[in-house]
């Protein structure tokens, strides 16, 4: 059975990271990160840049999500999985204040970016969104050229710097340049499914973020569009902190240092069922309902 | 039975080319047609009468038509100072009507809150936009001319009143055909602006509007073309009907009496002299050719902006 690496830390855990009876066949695949230094460090011992405490969300009344208490390491992937509706993407939405948008919505508790309350009276929610910044489930560029497209959030806060070198920039690092450096002019709609989600990544990074936010980014897209943009998250990795919401638990597997199971309760409200580094709860969860849910038994 | 045999006996051949003619699709596709034809044939008789009515004297006088003033004399009479009217009206209504019109879609559509105050202006703007135009005229009289009479200027009939009674005319059709059209742009624009940093003035600005604006300029074509028709509102709003002349200075042309294409067709219509029933028609057909510049600058601005993209 070949070695196959689900976490950072593949020494450790070998002996049951091998054991088939606890794995998905999928999940056997090579490691798509990078080694490094830092990455040896399992994600429950790095500091976290954000941290969540108690917080719920309501739309209106109903309470969409409850009492969330999580931590999102430094510079490693974050994955929220869970069954559909348990809140996932609108727990993310609460990280970068896209729920301010929603009318009649309302937060309780703490979200705390370097221990900065996100939700305090001072903060500028605009400034929020360039730090922590999102990329969507269907991919939307905007209906402009390549160029435009990555210019536009620098171009928001007047960056008065190498405007071109940023662009191309951004595009290398999401892997991108290469197709499009010679058609930076066309239209960002004339890319095919896969390289819009990348441009949608590059205009993302454009901002310089410390943060990004990943809302199902690869379920619009083939498997090989899939892996690409799985491998350049382990990219983005070493210089961003990503969080990604997921339905494909063997993406979770593949590509997160750290797994947020959530479920929805009874009374219709998302809670975080249990979060620990991937390899933990992939293959020796503490709790049964996250067992089931890792081996398929529902969701 | 198997593949080639079901061929041979032609079974295939008989199911794919069909049993039934579809008489009932033929049929509808022929009253489709008719409609059609039916609005083309009303569109080319009047068209068609009016050109057979007004060429002649066109053809005959030549650009005299065009430059000549009014008078009551058909062999002199001429449509210049409608067309310096109605093109005045055009502008007026246009730096009016479009900027005051478009913005307020903008606020109504992405910084209104949705409460019933909302839906309640909402639903004024469509009543007003059904508002018989006669209405605007005595609005237009009793505020814009007693206004410009109160300001000393003349009696207040002047193409000021007439433009600006236009422009509210048609000022509900603007916001309502704008607000349309912003509705349209897809909410993923709007996440993807806002979730790259942007306020919601440069989303509005850099995103919105710039995807709105063919249909925008859609609206504003339909206001102008219908402002550029009216007739009822400008007479009661003040408009010349008979003949006159001004001094030629600013403030003659600005103050002083006016008149527009469509007034100009009203009044020679009425009068009983032969010759003005071709002359009638050649009004006609210079306010028709003036409305089809208008729409085709717009068209041609529209189109600009889409290609854009």
């Amino acid at each position: 059975m070949p070695a196959t690496s689900l976490g950072s830390d593949t020494v450790r855990d070998s002996d049951r990271v091998t054991d088939p009876a606890r794995l998905e066949p999928s999940i056997v695949t090579t490691s798509v990160r990078p080694a490094s230094d830092d990455a040896a460090v399992p994600a429950s011992h790095v500091a976290p840049v954000i941290r969540l405490d108690g917080v719920s969300f309501y739309y209106g009344a109903f309470r969409a999500v409850k009492d969330i208490t999580i931590h999102v390491p430094t510079h490693r992937i974050t994955a929220l999985i869970g069954p559909s509706g348990c809140g996932k993407s609108t727990l993310l939405r609460t990280i970068n204040r896209m729920n301010d948008l929603i009318p009649n919505t309302r937060v309780e508790g703490t979200l705390r970016f370097h221990d900065e309350d996100l939700y305090a009276s001072y903060v500028d929610p605009v400034e929020v969104r360039r730090r922590i910044g999102m990329v969507f489930q269907k991919p939307n560029p905007f209906p402009k050229s390549i160029y435009d497209n990555v210019a536009f959030g620098p171009r928001l806060t007047g960056f008065k710097g190498d405007l071109d070198g940023l662009v191309e920039s951004s595009l290398q690092k999401a892997a991108l340049w290469k197709d499009v450096k010679d058609k930076l002019k066309q239209s960002g709609l004339s890319l095919s499914g896969g390289q819009q989600q990348r441009l949608c990544i590059a205009r993302a990074i454009a901002t310089e973020p410390e943060v990004i936010l990943m809302d199902e980014p690869c379920s619009a897209l083939d498997p090989r569009a899939t892996l690409q943009i799985e491998e350049l998250m382990a990219q983005l990795k070493e210089n961003y902190t990503i969080i990604i919401v997921t339905h494909n638990m063997q993406q979770a597997a593949r590509a997160s240092d750290r797994t947020v199971f959530m479920n929805m309760a009874d009374d219709q409200a998302g809670y975080v069922v249990e979060q620990d580094d991937t390899i933990t709860i992939f293959t020796n969860p503490t709790n049964q309902m996250t067992e089931d849910y890792v081996s398929g038994r529902f969701g | 039975m198997s593949t080639t045999e079901a061929v041979a006996a032609g079974a295939v051949t008989r199911s794919l080319r069909g049993s039934r003619a579809d008489v009932a699709g033929h049929v509808f596709t022929a009253v489709l047609l008719f409609s059609l034809l039916f609005t083309l044939a009303i569109l080319a008789v009047l068209v068609g009468d009016q050109l057979q009515r007004g060429m002649p004297v066109l053809l005959e006088r030549g650009a005299d038509v065009l430059t000549s003033p009014l008078s009551s004399r058909p062999d002199r009479a001429g449509v210049a100072q409608g067309i310096l009217g109605t093109a005045m009206l055009a502008v007026i209504v246009s730096l009016l009507a479009f900027p005051i019109g478009i913005l307020t879609a903008v606020y109504l559509e992405e910084y209104a809150p949705a409460n019933a105050l909302t839906r309640f202006i909402d639903v004024n703007i469509r009543n007003l936009a059904g508002v018989p135009s006669v209405v605007y005229g005595l609005l237009g009289l009793a505020m814009f001319v007693s206004l410009f009479q109160l300001l000393g200027v003349g009696n207040g009939r002047n193409i000021l009143s007439g433009g600006l009674t236009l422009a509210v005319l048609v000022l509900p059709l603007v916001i309502i055909t704008s607000a349309e059209a912003i509705r349209a742009v897809p909410t993923t624009i709007r996440e993807a602006g806002y979730g790259v940093g942007a306020s919601r003035w440069q989303v509005v600005r850099t995103l919105i509007i710039p995807s709105a604006a063919p249909g925008i300029l859609t609206g504003t074509v339909l206001a102008l073309s219908r402002a550029l028709g009216e007739t009822a509102p400008l007479i009661l709003a003040g408009a010349v009907l008979g003949s006159f002349s001004t001094g030629g200075s600013l403030a003659d042309l600005f103050g002083g009496p006016y008149t527009a294409l469509p007034i100009i067709v009203f009044d020679w219509a009425r009068k009983p002299q032969e010759e003005f029933r071709a002359l009638t028609s050649a009004a006609i057909l210079v306010l028709l050719a003036v409305t089809i510049l208008a729409n085709a600058i717009a068209i041609y601005l529209r189109n600009r902006f889409e290609r854009r993209w």
